[in-house]
This record gives structure tokens, sequence and C-alpha cells, in this order.
């Protein structure tokens, strides 16, 4: 966030301009999702069903964010192949 | 190798702050993909008012007004006289907001909108309560529901009141174009936003957005539950075109009770109180399949 | 010179709007305003006026169209009246906090119950405190100069504030006065198009009144009162570069009648003012020598106007044509709070006059300055008294 001092570094109103990807909310994470590479069928049901859009598709490959992934499982839950564990966030 | 079914770009950023299998999130995810990077937004007070985060964050890659709690349906009236005035008639136009702001405190200015023949869409992603401040109940909030106002306690006070059909109202207002959506079927989805942005007129899209928190269940059941509620009739997707019916999900004929005991919302339920709420979406569903084939034949006949 | 013509003070608003080439109007009738908008939808359909009318279902959805058509960077405008534009207090606050430069003009009427459709001013007093500029006019010119001299001020990069006209139901909306159009041309070089710095563009896509913490609030709110006090003199300016353009100046934030060697003031908004200079004249020319301030700019406040006033003249009294219940009313109580800290002290009394359309007569006026002569013989005894009504003071 930048700092603002002076009054006159005010905008008139509240425009946001910072894209919210400044805020990485990897941190809400208790629990982690690991891809089976080697099972996973490149089908993307992960990627198309993340609400934190933290899978990007890496060379044909879901590759999940860790910087922003929450933990929520649905990746987990919605594989067809059951190729993505949620392992316990390390502390 | 799978094939990626929607728009690939994002016009929505990671680091926004829904909560975890947010259903709200990932329809905003498939509406920007649907209607793409020349459109204008208005959301109300709700869940999305406070999703992006703090100021200076926004989580969206399109212009962004926040107005007042119940005035969507105006506001992108304003917004859609403006750029018309302005000569940029080809600018999409869409108001963003949840069900409390548009089957209640909103449903003022939406029918205004409606009636007045704005040319712009109004989405209501319906997480079916006010959850943004806390989960209290509104008109969207299914009977059986536990909410913070409609708690069970001793006196059984869960609301009793049906769900108020958004849609019925929209088609009572010859709506050139309403829809149900899924956010378990992104592709139908985006499909019915590309559509609604080639109609002139007003436009009525309500998106049926699961939400963990409100509705007490595992965040990892965000999609699938949407998928359920389809399968057992909780929700009905379907389209209805200048108030020609047409179904585009058929249920899966799956008991009530799946989608109903995966939610610690109904969980007072008795097996009686469920055989209840069964008959009714079974007298629903009759109901929506006599109104396709009535209005489809009306639409033949004419 | 413009054509003249015999309009209503509603038509004059409705003209104003016109030649301030407003973009979006959005409006919901009320009376007695509902004349502004019939003559906008007649001048839409008849091609003099270029503009999208958006009928709204109500007072309140019309602030939030006109918010959001001047936030996609349009000129937008709007009427309303008493219950009108209490129904849209919640979006005045979000206009004057999104910094939208909306003209709007108010017909003031008194609120209800009792239901009543006459002039007092109890609606727009109440709104006081939702940072929109206000000026109280006295004729039907006025109402349509200070609309387009209004849109000058609030689009002001150091305003950018909203700001509403007020003119007394009936006695302006409904009454022909002959007054004079100013020549478009002549308004169109007085008044530019409509550019405002920030708006809603799809090449440069930004969020519009979103969150704020604590930590940040305070400064968008002290931006917005330093804007209010640099209306004033952006209004004494625009004043005085209308009447450059026009011919016409109405005197800034208040217009002096006859102050010079006053022994006693009255201090009154609206077309009351008008009697009360008839009176005036009268008195003088029985030998007393009574002046009067008439309030055109409620907000921001003239405080120093007030000052040079309170300086020369050692009675004062104020006329509410509102009641602002508690103690005293809205006039008296900031004329008060603007003399208090100045090294003068006038006796100031406030004068409840006019409520629910009754009108102030000059027999009236003559009785309230009776008895600001009164004051001067025999001192300030009560404060505040109620003129003209069964069991009142005066």
């Amino acid at each position: 966030m930048t700092e603002y001092e002076k009054l006159d570094d005010f905008p008139l109103t509240p425009i946001t301009t910072t894209p919210s990807s400044a805020n990485k909310t990897g941190g809400w994470r208790t629990l982690r999702p690991i891809i089976d590479e080697k099972k996973c069928i490149k089908c993307y049901m992960c990627w198309k069903f993340c609400p934190d859009v933290a899978i990007d598709i890496v060379e044909g490959k879901p590759v999940i964010n860790y910087d922003y992934c929450k933990g929520c499982g649905i990746c987990a839950h919605e594989c067809p192949v059951n190729c993505i564990e949620m392992e316990k966030e390390a502390i | 190798m799978g094939k990626i079914t929607i728009p690939e770009e994002e016009l929505m950023s990671s680091g926004h702050v829904g909560c975890h299998g947010c259903g709200a999130v990932l329809a905003m995810r498939y509406v920007l993909k649907g209607l793409g990077k020349k459109t204008i937004m208005s959301i109300p007070a709700c869940c999305w008012a406070v999703m992006p985060g703090v100021w200076p964050h926004r989580a969206l890659e399109i212009p962004l007004l926040n107005t007042a709690f119940e005035t969507t349906g105006a506001s992108i009236s304003g917004i859609r006289a403006a750029l018309d005035a302005l000569g940029k008639e080809d600018i999409t136009v869409v108001g963003f907001a949840g069900d409390g702001g548009t089957a209640d405190i909103g449903i003022q200015a939406l029918s205004g909108m409606v009636e007045r023949s704005t040319n712009a869409i109004y989405i209501m992603y319906d997480n079916e309560a006010y959850m943004n401040t806390g989960i209290q109940r509104s008109s969207a909030t299914p009977r059986g529901a536990w909410t913070t106002t409609t708690p069970v306690g001793t006196q059984g006070t869960w609301k009793k009141n049906p769900k108020k059909n958004l849609m019925d109202i929209m088609v009572a207002h010859k709506i050139p174009y309403a829809a149900t959506a899924s956010i378990a079927y992104p592709e139908d989805l985006i499909r019915k936003l590309t559509k609604a942005k080639e109609i002139q007129g007003p436009k009525f899209i309500h998106i049926y957005a699961p939400c963990p928190t409100g509705w007490r269940l595992a965040p990892e059941l965000g999609v699938d539950i949407a998928r359920l509620a389809v399968a057992t009739k909780a929700f009905f997707v379907y389209e209805v075109e200048n108030g020609v019916y047409k179904i585009n999900l058929q249920p899966k004929d799956k008991p009530l009770s799946e989608y109903i005991k995966l939610q610690g919302r109904f969980r007072h339920l008795s097996e009686e109180q469920i055989n209840e709420l069964q008959k009714a979406v079974d007298w629903e569903w009759e109901r929506l399949q006599k109104l396709e084939k009535f209005t489809q034949a009306l639409y033949k006949r004419s | 010179m413009g054509e003249r013509i015999m309009v209503t003070g509603n038509y004059s608003a409705a003209y104003g709007s016109k030649l301030s080439r407003a973009q979006v109007v959005a409006a919901y009738p009320i009376t007695p305003q509902t004349t502004v908008v019939e003559k906008i939808a007649e001048f839409v359909s008849e091609g003099y006026m270029d503009t999208k009318y958006i009928k709204v279902e109500s007072e309140h959805s019309a602030m939030a169209a006109c918010i959001a058509a001047s936030n996609t960077g349009a000129r937008a405008f709007t009427a309303t009246s008493a219950h009108g534009l209490a129904l849209m207090h919640e979006l005045l606050m979000w206009a004057c906090g999104a910094r939208t430069p909306i003209v709007m003009a108010n017909v003031n009427r008194a609120m209800g119950p009792p239901w009543s459709v006459w002039a007092d001013h109890q609606d727009s007093v109440a709104q006081r405190d939702t940072g929109w500029i206000q000026f109280y006019a006295e004729s039907n010119q006025e109402v349509l100069d200070m609309i387009i001299q209004c849109y000058k001020v609030a689009e002001d990069p150091d305003v950018m504030l909203p700001a509403m006209v007020n003119e007394d139901a009936f006695f302006l909306s409904h009454t022909y006065e002959a007054v004079e159009l100013p020549d478009q041309e002549l308004v169109d070089e007085f008044l530019p198009p409509f550019e405002p710095k920030e708006k809603l563009d799809i090449d440069d896509p930004k969020g519009f009144g979103s969150l704020v913490m604590p930590e940040q609030y305070y400064e968008f709110r002290y931006k917005i009162a330093q804007a209010m006090d640099n209306a004033r003199h952006k209004i004494r300016k625009v004043d005085k570069e209308f009447k450059e353009k026009f011919g016409r100046g109405y005197g800034g934030l208040v217009e002096f009648y006859k102050c010079d060697d006053a022994e006693v003031a009255l201090i009154v908004a609206g077309t009351a003012a008008s009697t009360a200079k008839e009176v005036v004249d009268y008195e003088r020319a029985q030998g007393r020598k009574v002046g009067l301030a008439r309030i055109r700019a409620f907000r921001p406040f003239p405080y120093e106007e007030m000052r040079i006033l309170a300086k020369r003249i050692p009675i004062i009294g104020v006329i509410d044509r509102s009641i602002t219940f508690g103690f005293g009313g809205a006039m008296f109580a900031e004329v008060k709070s603007a003399i208090y800290n100045s090294e003068h002290s006038p006796a100031i009394k406030d004068y409840f006059t006019g409520i629910g359309g009754r009108d102030i007569t000059p027999a009236v006026v003559t009785i309230i300055i009776d008895d600001l002569y009164n004051v001067a013989e025999n001192g300030l005894d009560k404060e505040i008294v109620y003129v003209d009504v069964i069991g009142g003071d005066l």
C-alpha cells in the first residue's frame, strides 16, 4: 500500500488502482493441495473451478500458485482422477 | 490432454478476500469471462463490495462503480444513459448484486430499470441470505434454512416462507431475456452472458452461488453442492426469451435429502420436514416443465 | 440581450438545465416540482434538449442514477421537493462523498404530516449536513441563472461538490415572472463541457467508492471540508464572471439591501426577502433605518458577510422559514455561531414565521421590525419567538 503523507497525495475519492494481487492470501491456508503430476490427465477442472485464480496452466500442466491458494480444497474434490491431495500446511 | 472449455483470459485477480470456496467469486470470474473488457460494472453493498479488499485494492480489470445498497438498478440506468449521451452505446453495462440487494431492498430499482427497457444486464448472485452482514435471512433464503435472524432455538423459528421467485417477477415485466445459471456449469453461464450482451434491452441473470460459510458447508464442496442443487431440483437452470421458457439442464432424479444433508443450515430438519420440501421441489419442477411446454406451444402458434 | 419570456420558476429551472446542456436527467415527479420534469420532457420530445431523461421510479433512484451518470462523465441534473428530497437523503450524502458535481432544483415545500404542498424551508434546511452547496432564490430569473452558475462552481476542480438551487413552492415554482433567457452561445462560452479528471473508463479501469479504513477515511472528508471552503470564493468569482457575461450579478453569498447605515437588520432567505425589501423601503420613508441581508448561499455559510453585518448593526432579526425543534432555527443558529467569536456582539433574535406556506405579509414583516426596535430600546428578552401563529409570541 502506498504511503500517503500529504493531503494532496489523496485522490478526490477512494479510487482503486492497485490490483488485489498485492495481497498474498496464501497465508490463509491450513491445508495445501499437491498435484500428482504423474496421475494428472490435464483436464483442467482444477483450473476452471479455482475461486482464487490460484492455478496457472504452465506448458500444458496445472501449477498451483501457493502465494494465493487459500486451501479451500475445491480442486482436490473436483479432480476426476483424484490426483490432488490436501496435506496439512507446515507450521 | 483436456480442452479448455471457457475463455482463458482472467479479468479477476487473485488476492481478493473471499472466503474459502466462495461461490460468488466463481460467479464473478465467469461473468467477466463472458462479458469481456468492454464492460462497466456497478456493485452495491454486498460481499463483492468488500471482496477486492480495502482501498486502494481492486480485483477487477474493468471499471467498477460502487453504489448504495438498494440502488443497483438505478445506478446502471445512470451509467447507461451517460454512455449513450457520450456516444458510447457499445459498452456493456452490468449490475452485479447479491440476493439481498436485488430481491429485497433493491427490488424497486430493479423493477424500474427493467420496466424502462434499460439496455443493461442485471446479475443477481444468489447465496441465499444477507451474507456480507453476517448471514441474515433474505427473501431468497430457501424454506427450512437456519440464518442468524431465523435461528432454530427451542421455538423452531427457521425460515418457513418459500424462496421468492425472481425469475417469475422478471418474466412478468416482459423482459426480453432472463436466465438462471450455476457456478457448477460455467460453460452454460458464460454462454448466457455472451448471449445477453448481444440483446438490446434489459436482461436478468440469476446465478446460484453457494456460500460455504453461511450454509455451514465444507468449502471443498463449494462447486459440487451447486451440481447437486441442479440434480436434486433445489435449483433449476433455464432461460426465458421473450416469455418462452427453455430448460437447459435436467435434474438427475436424486432425492433432495442428498443436497440438504450436506449443509449445516438444514441440520435441524426432520425426515418429515425434508419430505415436505421434496414435495415442494417436485411441484416446482412439474410447473417449470409445463411452463416450458405451454410457452413453446404459444410461440409456435404466434 | 437574450429573449424575454414569461415563465414560472419551474420552467426557469428547466430552461436552466437545458441551457447548461445537462446530458442526463433522472427525476421523479412531486408537487410542486412536477412542471420542471414535464417541461424537460417537452424539450426532449421537441428536440430542443439533447438529454437522456430517465423516468426513474423514485427520488432515491433519481439521485443514484445521477451519481452514476456523473461518475461516467456526463453532466447530470435533477429536481425534487420536500419528501422527495428527504427520500434522497442517503444519496445526497453519497453525491457529496463521491464528489459528483450534480445540480438540483429543489422546490421548498413543507414536510408532512400534516400533508402540505406549500412553501417552507424545512426540507432543504434538514439536508444541511449532506455537504451540498445550497442557494435560495428570490426570483425566477435567479433560479435560471443560478443553475448555470452552480454548474460552473460545482465542476471547478477545487470544488467538485453537488449544488442545489432552492425555490419557494408556488411563490416561485408556479408564478409567472419575466425572465431573460441567456443566449445559448454565451452560456456555452461561460460553461464549457463537463470534463471530469476521473471517470469510469474502459481504457483505464478503476474502482470508485471502495472501502476505506479509519486510517484514511478522515482525510477524504477533510478534503470535502476544504472544497466547501473553496466554494466561497468560487461563488463570488463566478457571480462576477456571470455579471460580465450576461449583465446580471447577485452579489455573491449574501445580498445586502440598505445595510450601510442601518439601525436594525433582517436576515431572510427566499421570496420573503422581496416582501421584506418593500417594507424596508416603506420604513425608511418613515424615518426608520432598516436594512436587509438576503442569504443566498446557506452552504457554504457566509460567516464573513455575517461578521461584516455584525460590525455595523447592533440589532439583527433572523427569519426562519422552518422550525428546527430544540433550540432556535437553522438560520438563527448559523448566524449566531458565525458572529459569536468575532469581536462584535449584536443582539440576535429568531423569528419563526411563514411555516407551511403561510404568507409572510408586509404586516408580519412590520411586526418583526417593530419588535427589533423594541429590542433596541428595552434589550433582548426572549431570543426565540413564534410569529403569526395561534398561541405564538407576536
